[in-house]
């Protein structure tokens, strides 16, 4: 019996890549913006490309901010991606101040455009970047990532978060550090994209279905393919 | 941290590669070429639809959606894109990121609109730069085949302001000559943004892409012909830049911990 995972389908998502990533986890991959469809799900992801305001519009639009938060309490996992766990976090910055789901204590700013020698850093950070733990080095995400992970990053913005602990990983951009993962519970939060970060990224979301990434032949076809 | 990148000039259903832009030859089914691209490490991959733009269509979506489908890297997409209609079609297909030259020129309000409804790092802007004069160069469109008028410099610097996150650098006079790519250029270009620059149209050898970073500052190379023909390999290239203490995913290390 496969996994099933709902999708938020909310106007903002590359949600082609992330089904397709999810069926190659060897789930099946539901989009929807139906608030009991999402409320049912037994596994939740919030992708999201784009602005923190205009998600949140296109959410509360859909009447989906109260259930999603709803979901977040029942204990069953939910995965935020890029904006998608940018709005888990109270508020941001970006374009004036706007509130976000307020799921996780902190809020969402511009990485600074000076890096601390004064000099000019590129924004939007895009591109690879290998994950770093800090305090978080012995939990749980930085046990199944491993110290050579690398996700790939497009974004201009970056989750603060209220309490340290939440923080599970994180990457060095030009002297800045990136929240990269955040989690509490039942909740995991990526500010790389997963479905497009390679195999690297393809082990993240097994985890987070609960799988073991060397018992799918996806996986074993794929490192075959690599020899 | 470098990227690199291989970049599909797709015609129809094939994947072609010419010489300045023209004179295409078609190498076969892109599908086979990208999943090999990918497997062996590439960083992303670009799509254009090198003549999309003559034909005032893009063909592009069915070959995207078939290509993301089994890809988990960026995919960048151009030619032929005109409006935020035709933005939403290709992202909604599977591709991360658009390019986009022709429509830019004749519209520069679509960086802004792209960019203020996908964000910036979705506005690729691409660019076919032809030497003018020393340390000059002039916008072309086409496949290098219409002259814009614009200077490249000053295009770039209004393109960016506009709202393109990353621009796609094309010298029409290096391209498909592996001859190695237009370093004053990529200085030129680099120097004056602070969105990332990916230098594209000219890689023969090693030695052409670490001009292109150490020389010219790109932040990311985009190969064609080299990766093509087999010249070079993705994992050949990917040691030498590790030799030279270039930064890049590590990509062999985290696929064996699977």
């Amino acid at each position: 019996m496969k996994k099933q995972v709902v999708i938020v389908d909310y106007g903002m998502g590359n949600v082609f890549s992330v089904s397709r990533a999810l069926e190659f986890c060897g789930a099946e991959a539901v989009l929807s913006a139906d608030a009991a469809v999402i409320e049912a799900a037994q596994y939740l992801i919030l992708p999201g490309v784009g602005a923190f305001p205009d998600g949140m519009q296109e959410l509360s639009g859909r009447g989906l901010v109260e259930p999603l938060r709803r979901y977040a309490r029942s204990g069953k996992p939910f995965l935020g991606i890029c904006l998608g766990m940018q709005m888990f976090f109270q508020s941001t910055e970006e374009f004036g101040f706007h509130e976000g789901l307020g799921i996780l204590p902190g809020m969402v700013k511009q990485i600074p455009d000076r890096k601390a020698d004064g000099s000019l850093r590129r924004i939007p950070h895009i591109g690879w970047n290998r994950l770093l733990y800090g305090a978080a080095k012995d939990g749980a995400i930085a046990t199944a990532l491993g110290d050579n992970f690398w996700g790939y990053f497009v974004h201009s913005f970056a989750a603060e978060t209220a309490k340290p602990e939440h923080r599970l990983a994180y990457c060095d951009y030009d002297g800045f550090e990136v929240t990269a993962v955040v989690g509490s519970e039942n909740i995991l939060g990526c500010q790389f994209h997963p479905e497009k970060s390679g195999l690297a990224g393809l082990k993240l979301l097994a985890r987070f279905l609960g799988e073991e990434t060397t018992a799918n032949p996806a996986f074993q076809t794929e490192l075959a393919a690599r020899k | 941290m470098i990227r690199l990148i291989a970049r599909l000039d797709i015609k129809g259903e094939n994947l072609i590669k010419g010489v300045h832009l023209e004179g295409l030859r078609v190498m076969g089914d892109p599908q086979a070429f990208s999943q090999k691209y990918y497997l062996d490490g590439a960083d992303e991959l670009i799509y254009i639809d090198s003549v999309a733009s003559l034909y005032g269509r893009n063909n592009l979506t069915e070959i995207v959606r078939r290509t993301a489908k089994d890809i988990f890297v960026p995919l960048t997409v151009g030619g032929g894109v005109r409006s935020v209609e035709d933005v939403r079609h290709l992202l909604a297909s599977g591709a991360d990121k658009v390019a986009i030259n022709t429509a830019a020129v004749k519209n520069p309000g679509l960086i802004s609109e792209v960019s203020r409804r996908f964000g910036s790092q979705c506005m690729v802007l691409s660019v076919e730069a032809k030497q003018a004069a020393p340390g000059k160069w002039e916008a072309y469109t086409d496949n290098g085949r219409e002259k814009t008028g614009l200077d490249v410099v000053e295009w770039v610097r209004e393109a960016v302001k506009l709202g393109a996150g990353e621009v796609l650098l094309t010298s029409v006079d290096k391209e498909g000559t592996k001859k190695g790519f237009d370093i004053p250029l990529l200085s030129a270009i680099s120097e004056l943004v602070n969105v990332p620059v990916i230098a594209s149209g000219g890689m023969g050898n090693l030695d052409h892409l670490f001009d292109a970073v150490e020389k010219g500052h790109a932040n990311a190379v985009a190969m064609a012909s080299v990766l093509h023909y087999g010249q070079l390999t993705l994992p050949q290239i990917r040691s030498a830049c590790r030799e030279r203490n270039m930064v890049l995913r590590d990509y062999e290390k985290t696929s064996s911990h699977c």
